[in-house]
């Protein structure tokens, strides 16, 4: 069976917009929510809400989210917060 | 924490946990600032802690009664404007100390929430103060105040946070409980999610803190004692010690509670007090300020004094005083029990002693110190450094302060160059984690990344060294007005002693002092040293064996410094440069040592090492120490033509054994390795002719040259496992050490050339070599071999069928030692051969099993040899290079 995976860039400016979108895509995703992390350089307070709340819904919907090109300051503060555990993280 | 949260609400811990969610997510974002980010949210904080300095100061007075509104004001600019000038340019982020030289960087982690309790006593001071370090350390902070100073921290922390998130703070980075219960307090202090419990108050609030089992900086009261010794300058005492006790109405933990005064400038001291403002009490009033302002049952201050007015505390009391009345001095005559007003006083109330000694002042400090002030804060006033000194060596604080004011001194950055803190550190005495006053660097986890250094090496080899034949010709260069000879029967017999004397320098007095031909005992030694103190000898020249070298260069130890203790300096080392013993460098007199060697193996001539053997202890210590190494070698063939070939055969396999141990060594370096693979070239080829036929010069001068060309190598790369196995075993049966050496040496060479169980350290070299530098050395003679296990194997096999070839026993059991007498031996052999700090410098740590299956596999003894390439060395013959 092949899955399809829903692309999504986050614009480092607008990340708390981007991640939105991302939950709204949860609804319709057909595979794996791949966010692209690639231009975000730094997540404030509420990006990082933003990220808990999109990870709540991911399992609730059993979607699995995938994070890409996320530096490693950005990891960190997902890892102080205990987030990294889900999500999936690609190089 | 069952407990805990079982006596909160559902509705209480959402709320606490909502705080810690806030703080949580702040201090993981604030993880990716910048030092410059965090410079620039800094300078705007403290200049709204500035701006509303006097605004906090008045919410403060107005909600906890305590203190003085213009010193609050005060304090509260210290605290933003004070520890600004000490924070700004210190580095918090990042690297922030680099030790080059040590190859050591400091790099700062963030703790993460700060679960921080703030006091009544100074609130909104304590507040800025903890932000702007809470900042500048990318850290988040959980204030829960004082309940009778909510109000006035709460907006001080709002005040904070604005001026933070504007200026780009991650949101959330300090909140406030807005009203707190020892229950919330307790949940707090065990979240799993609260890094660090940041407790300045009382005893009650740092004991929950500690016990709480997070890291704590805890600070807690304090009991400050002041000597005010008679040399001080009297004037400034009394307006500093009265500046500090009235600031604030005395609220500040570091200030002044007893004052001790030298009785000559008593009576003094109390009148300049008195003309200054302050009541001195009279016998009577003084018992009834001690009954009213502490607490008769628990000893401790009544909470309705603190941070009161003197006049205010007079009225309670029911004291008579003036109106201008500053402070209240009651004159005390002893401290504990019985002397209420001898502890902590937060209010402008001292006591004071008059002592009749400096000794009776200090006891009495002391005293003061021990009754609840360990590890706070002490004050002296004197000119006389040496009691400063004593005080500072006698006070249990964490700050002493001289000729300052108690209170604002401690504080630091005003009266002195201390760290500018409104948390004090007490130490273990004051159940604390510091004495610091509590700054920056305790909001932060410092890391110490550490580079590989290359430990500092040495190449050490006598200052004149002489070869070849005739070459004790070359002691006719050296001046002498006495010159003692020490040597050994056999020397004497065959003629060399007469040979040398021919050579030394005309018009030298020449004495001779025999020894036995044997390790030397301490008292042979000083017979020696005796011989050369008679003489005044200013030249001693060995002439002999390894033995022989060695008493002459513990003779001259002893001689040139009569203190050295022997025994001392045989102490074990693990590395020579850092070793607890030094050799004695002052010297009585001096004279040089010319080492003339008789034997080609030990190489005394140029070693610092002697062997001295201890008959009384029946054990044999070895020195060590480059200061033992003689002044001048001379390694002349003429001395070893006569050798009988079974000495010639062990004493040059030792020489070989020397060689290969430094080669492998974990000290060998480029220097020592030039040395040894040398002197393994020459002993391969020489050493079989020299056996077979011992007439042959060209041998034994090459040989000769050899054994001295090791000892260089292994003096500065030192030796191994392979002479650890030896001295064990020659010692436990009596076998002669060269001989055995070469039962052990194949053994070693397959041990050393296998993977290692256990690695020795060995920082100089990168990753495990010792494989390698035997398979250098195989194709240093030619062996032959593709890999390095062929070659180092044709090494095995190449040194088997040497030792053939000079007919030393094929195993241990050769030598008629039965099995039954070797295993009830090997404990010992075992236990003394890892005893042996030779090893220490072996590439393989042996395993005490391993030293077993060594001992083992010598018994056993070597097989057959089986070359892969060529039956016997292919020496290139570039080896004349020498």
């Amino acid at each position: 069976m092949t899955m399809n995976a829903e692309w999504l860039e986050i614009d480092g400016e607008r990340v708390v917009q981007g991640l939105q979108a991302a939950r709204e895509t949860l609804d319709t995703a057909q595979g794996d929510v791949v966010l692209n992390f690639s231009s975000v350089r730094r997540i404030d307070p509420n990006a990082l809400r933003a990220m808990e709340k999109l990870a709540g819904l991911a399992d609730g919907k059993a979607v699995k989210v995938v994070l890409r090109g996320v530096n490693v300051d950005i990891y960190k503060v997902l890892k102080l917060v205990k987030l990294t555990s889900r999500f999936s993280f690609l190089a | 924490m069952a407990e805990i949260v079982a006596s909160l609400s559902e509705e209480r811990i959402a709320y606490l946990e909502g705080l810690l969610s806030q703080a949580r997510t702040a201090a993981a974002v604030f993880t990716q600032y910048t030092q410059e980010d965090v410079d620039r949210i800094v300078k705007p904080m403290v200049l709204a802690g500035l701006e509303q300095a006097q605004y906090l100061a008045r919410l403060a007075i107005e909600e906890t009664h305590l203190g003085v509104v213009e010193d609050k004001a005060l304090k509260n600019m210290v605290a933003t404007e004070f520890v600004y000038n000490y924070v700004k340019d210190k580095r918090t982020v990042g690297t922030i100390r680099e030790f080059p030289e040590r190859g050591v960087v400091e790099v700062a982690e963030p703790i993460g929430v700060i679960f921080s309790l703030t006091p009544i006593t100074n609130p909104t001071s304590t507040v800025l103060f903890k932000c702007i370090m809470a900042i500048k350390t990318r850290n988040a902070v959980i204030f829960s105040p004082h309940p009778s100073a909510g109000h006035c921290c709460y907006e001080a922390v709002r005040i904070m946070h604005e001026a933070a998130v504007k200026h780009g703070a991650p949101e959330g980075v300090f909140t406030c409980l807005e009203s707190q219960t020892l229950q919330d307090n307790a949940y707090l202090m065990r979240h799993k999610d609260v890094g660090l419990i940041d407790a300045t108050g009382g005893p009650g609030m740092v004991k929950a803190a500690y016990s709480s089992g997070k890291p704590a900086l805890g600070v807690g009261p304090g009991n400050t004692p002041v000597y005010l010794e008679k040399t001080a300058d009297l004037n400034m005492a009394v307006v500093d010690i009265i500046t500090s006790k009235t600031f604030d109405n005395g609220t500040i933990c570091a200030s002044e509670q007893t004052v001790v005064i030298d009785d000559e400038i008593y009576d003094s001291v109390l009148q300049k007090f008195s003309d200054l403002g302050a009541h001195i009490c009279n016998e009577k009033e003084t018992e009834l300020l001690g009954r009213t302002v502490i607490d008769p049952n628990t000893g401790f201050m009544q909470p309705m004094a603190v941070g009161q007015k003197a006049t205010d505390i007079a009225r309670m009391v029911g004291l008579k005083v003036k109106p201008n009345t500053k402070l209240l001095i009651a004159p005390i005559q002893g401290v504990g029990q019985g002397y209420p007003l001898s502890v902590e006083k937060l209010f402008p109330v001292l006591a004071v002693y008059r002592a009749k000694s400096v000794n009776e002042a200090l006891t009495v400090c002391v005293d003061v110190n021990h009754a609840g002030g360990i590890g706070h804060t002490a004050v002296i006033f004197s000119r006389n450094d040496q009691i400063i000194q004593k005080f500072g060596e006698l006070m249990n604080a964490g700050r002493i302060i001289v000729n300052s004011p108690g209170s604002i001194g401690a504080l630091g950055g005003v009266y002195n160059d201390m760290v500018p803190t409104f948390s004090f550190g007490c130490g273990t005495g004051g159940g604390n984690s510091t004495t610091d006053n509590v700054n920056v660097y305790n909001y932060l986890n410092i890391k110490r990344v550490a580079r590989r250094t290359q430990a500092h090496m040495w190449f050490r080899v006598p200052n004149q060294i002489y070869f070849n034949m005739n070459a004790v010709e070359n002691l006719r260069q050296f001046t002498s007005r006495s010159t003692v000879i020490i040597t050994n029967p056999a020397m004497e017999q065959i003629g060399h002693v007469d040979t040398v004397r021919r050579h030394i320098a005309p018009g030298t007095l020449v004495h001779v002092s025999v020894i036995p031909d044997a390790e030397p005992e301490v008292k042979v030694v000083m017979q020696g040293v005796e011989a050369l103190n008679f003489y005044k000898a200013d030249q001693i020249i060995a002439l002999g064996g390894g033995s022989v070298i060695d008493a002459a260069k513990i003779m001259k130890l002893k001689y040139e410094s009569p203190q050295a203790d022997l025994e001392e300096l045989a102490a074990p080392f693990l590395d020579l440069r850092k070793r607890v013993v030094q050799y004695p460098t002052e010297k009585v007199t001096q004279a040089r040592l010319i080492a003339i060697s008789t034997t080609s193996g030990t190489g005394s001539e140029v070693t610092p090492f002697a062997v001295l053997l201890d008959k009384e202890q029946g054990r044999k210590v070895t020195l060590a120490d480059y200061s033992l190494s003689p002044d001048v070698a001379i390694v002349d063939p003429q001395f070893v033509m006569s050798m009988p070939r079974g000495l010639t055969a062990d004493t040059g396999v030792d020489c070989l054994t020397h060689a290969l141990e430094a080669g492998v060594s974990i000290f060998a370096s480029p220097y020592t390795d030039s040395n040894a693979m040398q002197a393994i070239r020459m002993v391969f080829k020489f050493l079989p002719i020299a056996y077979e036929h011992p007439g042959d010069e060209e041998a034994r001068t090459m040989m000769h040259n050899a054994a001295c060309i090791a000892a260089i190598a292994f003096s500065n790369a030192s030796v191994g496992v392979n002479h650890a196995l030896a001295h064990a075993f020659g010692a436990r049966f009596g076998v002669a050490h060269g001989r055995a050496n070469a039962l052990m040496l194949p053994h070693v060479i397959a041990f050393n050339a296998g993977v290692p169980t256990k690695f020795m350290p060995s920082p100089n070299q990168r990753g495990y070599i010792a494989h390698k530098k035997y398979a250098m050395v195989a194709d240093l003679l030619g062996l032959g071999g593709q890999t390095i296990e062929e070659k180092v194997k044709n090494l095995v096999a190449a040194t088997e069928q040497l030792l053939d070839r000079l007919a030393i026993p094929r195993s241990i059991a050769e030598l008629g030692i039965s099995k039954e007498e070797f295993e009830r031996a090997m404990p010992e052999l075992v236990k003394i051969a890892f005893d042996d700090p030779s090893w220490r410098s072996n590439p393989r740590m042996p395993l005490l099993s391993e030293l077993a299956e060594l001992f083992w596999s010598a018994y056993r003894g070597r097989s057959l040899p089986t070359v892969a390439k060529a039956s016997q060395p292919q020496i290139a013959e570039e080896w004349s290079c020498v």
